[in-house]
């Protein structure tokens, strides 16, 4: 039989010892692929070249940062967690974990990966993943999530910093060309993260959690939408523009641009969940896409 | 839980923590190597 143990603000399983996928969960394995892959592409673009140890231990130190985020932002949402079906089987609303094991998890990483990154890569990069994690864990998760339908644009900078990080890791140092590919990462959150929260709109609204669709409506998101995608593809023409992303990138980018503006447009007018549902999962595809095309095309050029 | 199910997990989590901690040393011992041009 199941036992329980209240704590202070919920309940743990007492019959349950949290195992190595538990703590896994914590770290957000979906998020942190994506990081894992702009990175990555990030380290490719850069010019310069870089050691494979040292390349591997940023990339590791990324990953390991960004898993520590995730961690730190499911110790603070708990309680919002377990109000949210999306949510509610994490390891700690589940009462797999406790969140004070969460915390100390969370910590431990988000210091390990900065220390590394500090003493095996070099100082800027730590400083940019020092920046990156609190700015998601107190920016993101403790101020804007709960204040403001604007959380994720502002807090969506950072899901954006890990190129400029894994390109400062090759440079030392943070250019234009790098700011170029937060900028795209930061452009498309938001019609993501909107597409998603119109088709999850009840669990957010039994959180309390003030995205767009709870506070100004699910007419007024999909308008947003339009509106940032708009912005995102005339944002993810820059690394043509500037000169360090190929022709294949540009034709890329204005045919998944176009596709994506047409799919949002279909959003605006049809309004319906299999819509959203449809933008949301293109949006991932897409960035995964222009990253996958950006980074194949230059590291073609440099063998070729 | 039974009790050797608790050891055997708690075991199981000692030997994960080892196995990072080695692999940063390792990673460390590497990461000079690099640094220092020996490979």
């Amino acid at each position: 039989m199941q036992t329980v143990a209240t704590t202070i603000d919920h309940t743990i399983r007492e019959d349950y010892l949290p195992g190595a996928g538990d703590f896994f969960a914590l770290l957000k394995p979906r998020v942190m692929s994506l990081v894992i892959f702009t990175a990555l592409v990030g380290m490719v673009m850069a010019p310069g070249d870089i050691h494979p140890v040292i390349a591997f231990t940023a990339i590791l130190c990324i990953a390991v940062g960004a898993g520590a985020a995730g961690c730190l932002n499911m110790w603070y949402e708990a309680d919002l967690d377990a109000r949210m079906k999306r949510t509610a089987r994490r390891p700690i609303p589940s009462g797999r974990m406790d969140r004070q094991t969460a915390l100390h998890f969370g910590v431990a990483l988000a210091s390990a990966s900065v220390l590394v990154m500090g003493l095996l890569v070099n100082l800027v990069s730590a400083a940019l993943l020092l920046m990156t994690i609190l700015f998601y864990v107190v920016v993101y998760t403790i101020w804007l999530k709960q204040r403001t339908p604007m959380n994720i644009v502002i807090g969506g900078a950072s899901g954006a910093f890990p190129p400029m990080i894994a390109w400062s890791a090759v440079t030392g140092n943070v250019s234009l060309d790098s700011l170029a590919l937060v900028g795209l990462v930061f452009m498309w959150t938001p019609p993501h993260f909107w597409s998603m929260s119109l088709f999850s709109c009840k669990d957010y609204k039994a959180a309390g959690i003030p995205m767009l669709p709870v506070v100004s409506g699910e007419n007024e998101t999909r308008r947003q939408i339009v509106i940032y995608t708009l912005l995102m593809v005339a944002v993810s023409l820059l690394p043509w523009f500037m000169g360090f992303a190929g022709p294949l990138y540009g034709i890329t980018a204005i045919l998944g641009g176009s596709l994506f503006l047409w799919l949002v447009l279909s959003l605006f007018r049809n309004k319906d969940i299999k819509t959203a549902k449809r933008v949301f999962f293109f949006s991932i595809f897409y960035l995964f896409m222009l990253f996958a095309v950006m980074g194949g095309e230059n590291l073609i050029g440099r063998i070729f | 839980m039974p009790l050797h199910e608790e050891h055997k997990k708690r075991a199981g989590r000692n030997y994960a923590l080892a196995g990072i901690l080695l692999a940063l040393v390792v990673l460390f011992f590497v990461a000079t190597l690099a640094k220092l041009s020996v490979i």
